[in-house]
């Protein structure tokens, strides 16, 4: 079918008016509100309490999201809202990196809050069109698409029940259908989600971007916590925000100079350093893959081992770098001006099964967190079989995080015969089977077998699993890598005690964007003591949600150095670049903070989140418990695999001599000193960030930050 | 009584002739993002392969984050 004939049949269902409006300073000062249930559009003002208080991207996120749910929402309740945002820096195009959205919604896996950030076009160009975020409630009767117009500044809700649902297809079918000609293609954004939303939890969002060098769609990901499946729920197919050509300053800075000078300025360090430090421009974050394996962090086999020495050359960043088209490779952002240029893509894929089989397909990707997860933690040291699950996780709007956690926690229990061949129906999910764990992810796109039943999450699975009497319930809890109800992304936390805490300790579940501590406490030694580490697990988790409150991509703070940060003070901060984020910030808002102002922006958005999971009965002490996995070793061939490692660490730290004890006795006094260790890290964290020993920010904290809207205290009252 | 230097908190056989580059190699250090004292002394990447870590040295060979 044509997509003339596409849009023929489609019906207009609601159409709104605005007047155009004109962005000050970063702000638009409205929202737009879309209810699918009754089609009723309208705009929200965003007062100065919104923006002192929660400055934006996910700031008006949380804001927006708790005024319109109520403690007992579910995820798929109409009510529940997708919000995005993207934040009053978001769109500037002189310095790198500042294209960011963030969404936020209640998640269908950890029924707490989620946010996940994403690039791609779509929330600059809503905010050029006129909006500081969109939330979407209710839920609509048949599939729709929303289109929000920049030309005829209208707002539209069409029934669409022609177009594909997969993200490949239908970004190029509605960016074809709603560009003017070729040339306006690049003005088209979508979002979109795809088949496998549509029957598991883990569904994820697609943001595309239009290349116009390959004159295809590209897509960027909202991975994180199964709002693509909030987002079908509603029976949503796409939003489509219309542009009208991006210019210099269409955010109206107070000062575009000072913006420019120091854009430049990250453009000669890149130009210069990126070759010799991350090589971000010619192979992504995929410039881990070996890094990663040869510090022991690598995630391999469900997290049991961080290596495999035999194996690693099959997945290196090498591997990668040939594969990924070069051609472009200083013009390949995900936002414009973006010197960085890390979104690397594989071109003229040819896949080898599913429903496009023997079609040749662009990739974006695969990032690291991908190539782990799905490759070295399923044991599949394959790197084309990576890039097809790639392709499929993102066209059937699915996270490669959690697919990849959860078919590695299947093969395990597979492996240990919690799992066999008639209970998967027929599938062989054993460690290293690619055909079985790409036929996984075509069940969740058809909705049948076992994918069903693994989409529920690792969570999910196990609570099915132990009613079935499939396995012991400790043992699945220990090799489960999910904390809160989301899958871990892909590092190997034993080692670092820092690291376990900034992922069991976030807001939203184990993902490393809050906080990556692994080389400054097991490498580098830098924060021994847990006074060291609770200063770290504040600094870096506040310091990394500003990135999320502005829409700035967090890559261009710490994926390239200046020449000169070898001899700052505190080289892990990069302190230059945080120089540059404050004078960015005050010269787009015309505000003047300072570093502490920074920080203090993020601690409040941060504590509101907690106080957000708290109101819904989560963000306590209980909640940020980790599976033992994640902190030591769980079988004995995960010990005997660093037999001497581990035995030198209990005649050294936990003064415990191993000579002629059983391997399960040093395995249970191990899991003794580091679940107490653990504990121990809990109670310092809490402690610097202000929170009673449960985990409750702490009245006079909230007040000392300036979060104490009565809203905010009437929660945490009875806690203190 | 072996020869030794410290890096990182970890003790380490020190031999004569070791350079930064030969203390980065035994630790296996590979991450690209290096800042690298010794005894206090921030020591330049294109300075590794010759500058020498004397006896008793303590190394501090700091990776930047990455990652993510």
């Amino acid at each position: 079918m044509s997509v003339a004939e596409m849009k023929s049949k489609h019906k207009t269902i609601k159409v709104w008016n605005y007047k155009a409006g004109e962005i000050m300073r970063g702000y638009n000062n409205r929202t737009l509100h879309i209810d699918l249930t009754d089609n009723l559009i309208s705009e929200k003002p965003v007062t100065q309490l919104m923006k002192d208080k929660f400055v934006g991207g996910k700031g008006f996120g949380l804001k927006l999201l708790w005024d319109a749910t109520k403690p007992q929402t579910k995820w798929n309740d109409p009510e529940n809202e997708i919000v995005i945002s993207p934040g009053p820096c978001a769109g500037i195009t002189q310095y790198s990196g500042a294209g960011k959205s963030l969404v936020v919604s209640i998640s269908p896996q950890t029924d707490s809050i989620m946010d996940s950030n994403v690039g791609g076009y779509f929330g600059p160009y809503m905010k050029f069109n006129g909006f500081d975020a969109i939330e979407l409630q209710g839920k609509a009767k048949s599939d729709v698409i929303i289109i929000l117009d920049g030309r005829t500044h209208t707002v539209t809700i069409e029934e669409a029940p022609a177009e594909a649902i997969d993200s490949h297809i239908l970004a190029e079918q509605l960016t074809e259908m709603y560009a003017l000609d070729d040339k306006d293609k690049i003005n088209i954004a979508v979002v979109s989600a795809g088949k496998a939303a549509d029957h598991t939890l883990i569904g994820m969002l697609n943001f595309s971007f239009y290349d116009p060098r390959r004159k295809l769609c590209r897509l960027k990901q909202a991975g994180r916590g199964g709002i693509g499946t909030v987002f079908r729920d509603k029976k949503i197919k796409a939003l489509v925000a219309i542009g009208t050509g991006v210019k210099g300053n269409l955010n109206n800075v107070a000062d575009l100079k000072a913006i420019s000078e120091r854009g430049q300025r990250l453009i000669k360090e890149i130009k210069a350093g990126d070759e010799t430090q991350c090589e971000m421009r010619t192979k992504g974050t995929a410039h881990l893959m070996e890094i990663m394996n040869n510090y022991d962090l690598l995630p391999t086999k469900n997290f049991q081992f961080g290596r495999d020495d035999s194996q690693i050359a099959k997945i290196h960043s090498e591997v990668f770098k040939s594969k990924f088209t070069q051609t472009w490779k200083d013009l390949e952002g995900c936002w414009f001006g973006c010197a960085l240029s890390c979104a690397k893509a594989v071109d003229k894929f040819e896949l080898r099964t599913g429903p496009y089989k023997g079609e040749k397909v662009i990739v974006d990707g695969p990032e690291y967190e991908t190539a782990a997860g799905v490759g070295s933690n399923c044991g599949i040291f394959d790197a084309d079989h990576i890039i097809e699950v790639n392709f499929y996780c993102d066209t059937y709007g699915i996270c490669t995080i959690s697919f990849g956690t959860l078919t590695a926690f299947v093969m395990e229990c597979y492996e240990n015969g919690i799992l066999n061949k008639e209970r998967t129906g027929g599938l062989e999910l054993n460690f290293g089977n690619r055909d079985a764990a790409l036929e996984l992810l075509h069940q969740m796109a058809r909705g049948e077998g076992f994918g069903l039943i693994a989409g529920h999450g690792v969570r999910g699975m196990k609570k099915i699993f132990a009613e079935k009497g499939w396995g012991d319930i400790n043992f699945m809890n220990d090799i489960g890598m999910e904390n809160k109800g989301l899958e871990y992304s892909q590092y190997v936390s034993k080692e670092s005690l820092a690291q376990q805490g900034g992922y069991a300790m976030t807001n939203k579940g184990p993902q490393h964007d809050e906080a990556w501590l692994i080389f400054m406490d097991m490498v580098n030694n830098q924060i021994p003591t847990f006074e060291n580490k609770a200063e770290a697990l504040h600094y870096f988790p506040m310091f990394r949600t500003w990135f999320g409150l502005q829409g700035f991509c967090k890559l261009p703070w710490n994926d390239i150095e200046p020449e000169n940060n070898r001899q700052t003070a505190e080289p892990a901060k990069v302190p230059e670049h945080v120089e540059s984020y404050v004078i960015i910030y005050n010269a787009v808002t015309g505000n003047n903070i300072d570093k502490k102002e920074l920080i203090r922006q993020s601690e409040r958005v941060y504590n509101f989140q907690r106080v957000f999971n708290i109101r819904r009965g989560y963000g306590l002490r209980k909640h940020d418990a980790q599976p033992y996995r994640a902190c030591g070793p769980v079988t004995k061939e995960e010990y005997l695999s660093r037999e001497a490692f581990y035995d030198k660490q209990l005649k050294e730290l936990v003064n415990f001599d191993p000579a002629g004890k059983s391997t399960e006795e040093k395995m249970s006094v191990m899991r003794k000193y580091r679940e107490n260790r653990y504990e121990q890290l809990l109670d310092a964290v809490y402690k610097r960030r202000g929170w009673t020993s449960n985990g409750v920010p702490k009245i006079e904290h909230l007040k000392e930050i300036g979060m104490d809207l009565p809203e905010v205290i009437e929660v945490v009252k009875p806690l203190q | 009584m072996n020869r030794t230097i410290t890096v990182n908190g970890n003790i380490i056989e020190w031999h004569e002739g070791m350079t930064v580059t030969d203390v980065l190699a035994v630790m296996k250090y590979t991450f690209k993002l290096l800042v690298v004292h010794v005894n206090e002394n921030n020591i330049k990447r294109d300075e590794w392969p010759e500058t020498l870590v004397p006896e008793g040295a303590e190394v501090k060979a700091i990776h930047l984050m990455s990652g993510g």
